[in-house]
C-alpha cells in the first residue's frame, strides 16, 4: 500500500495505491489523521480510489472513521473513482449512500 | 476437511497454516484466489473469494487470541462443481454464533463495522460457523461454480 497527500485548501486530497486491509488500513488512518491534527483548516477529505484494487471491512472501518472525524469538523468526505469491486463492497455497506462519488478529484474539489 | 460430507471426493485440495499476523492475511486471500482459479471462476467470483478469506482470516487475528498470537490453518478443497474453504483457529470461540452473523454487531467497537460475516454470506454460497468460547473457530465456507465445463473438469 503507497498513501499519497496533498493539501488543496480546505481540502486533503489522499490517493492510495495497492489493498486497504487490516494490515494497511492502520497506516492509512495514522496518516491521514496526523495531517488533521496538523492542520486545523482541514474540514474536507478526498479520497482517490482509483488505484486501490481491494479492499475489506477493515479498509471500510478506517475510511468510516475518518468520515467521522471529518463530520464533527462540519466537513465533506469525498470519494474518487472506485474500482467495480471496491464500488460493490461501498454499496454493501451503505457507505455509498453517506461518501458521494466522483469521476476525478477536480470534480470532487468542486462540490466542496 | 469434512470429505464425509459428499459422495465425490475432492479433485485437489491445499491446507497452509500459519500464526495470526496482519501480514497473513493478504498472502491468504491471495493464495486461495490462486487456488481457486484451477475452477472455472470469473474474475469478479475470484474477487469474492479473496474477500470472503480476507474477512475469515481477519476474523483470527482481530479476535481469536486475544492481543496474543496463534494458530491459523486454511484448507481448500477443489470439486468438480465447487470449492470449498475452510478457516480453523484455536482460539477463544465466538459466545454467540447467531449474534455475530448480524450486521453490524461487533464486540470490538473501535473501528470495526461487523461486516465481515455479512460480505461472507452475500459473497458466498453457503456459510457455517462451528465455534463454542474456549473451543476455537471453524468457519467452513462453500463458492459454486456458475458454469462447470461439460467434461466436469
Amino acid at each position: 500500500m503507497e498513501i499519497y497527500h496533498q493539501r488543496r485548501g480546505t481540502a486533503l486530497l489522499v490517493t492510495m495505491k495497492g489493498e486497504l486491509d487490516l494490515l494497511t488500513a492502520p497506516i492509512f488512518r495514522a496518516q491521514v489523521d496526523q495531517e488533521l491534527e496538523t492542520y486545523e483548516r482541514l474540514a474536507n477529505l478526498i479520497l482517490d480510489l482509483s488505484e486501490v484494487d481491494f479492499i475489506d471491512s477493515s479498509g471500510l472501518g478506517a475510511i468510516l472513521g475518518r468520515y467521522k472525524r471529518i463530520r464533527e469538523r462540519g466537513g465533506k468526505l469525498l470519494l474518487v473513482n472506485a474500482q467495480p469491486q471496491v464500488q460493490r463492497i461501498l454499496e454493501l455497506s451503505g457507505l455509498d449512500k453517506i461518501m458521494p462519488l466522483f469521476p476525478n478529484a477536480e470534480r470532487a474539489l468542486e462540490h466542496l | 476437511m469434512r470429505g464425509d460430507r459428499t459422495v465425490s471426493a475432492a479433485r485437489n485440495y491445499m491446507r497452509m497454516e500459519f500464526p495470526n499476523l496482519p501480514e497473513n492475511v493478504a498472502f491468504a486471500r491471495t493464495t486461495v484466489a490462486v487456488f481457486a482459479s484451477q475452477l472455472d471462476f470469473t474474475l469478479d467470483e475470484l474477487d469474492e473469494i479473496k474477500v470472503a478469506t480476507s474477512e475469515a482470516v481477519s476474523n483470527t487475528v482481530i479476535h481469536a487470541y486475544g492481543k496474543g498470537t496463534g494458530q491459523v490453518v486454511v484448507c481448500c478443497q477443489i470439486f468438480p462443481d465447487r470449492l470449498e474453504i475452510e478457516v480453523t483457529d484455536e482460539g477463544v470461540g465466538i459466545e454467540d454464533v447467531e449474534k455475530a452473523l448480524e450486521p453490524a454487531y461487533t464486540t470490538v467497537p473501535e473501528e470495526r463495522m461487523g461486516l465481515g460475516l455479512v460480505f461472507i454470506n452475500e459473497y458466498m454460497d453457503a456459510l457455517a460457523i462451528q465455534s463454542q468460547p474456549g473451543q476455537g473457530t471453524k468457519i467452513h465456507m462453500v463458492k459454486y461454480v456458475r458454469a462447470p465445463r461439460p467434461d466436469g473438469v
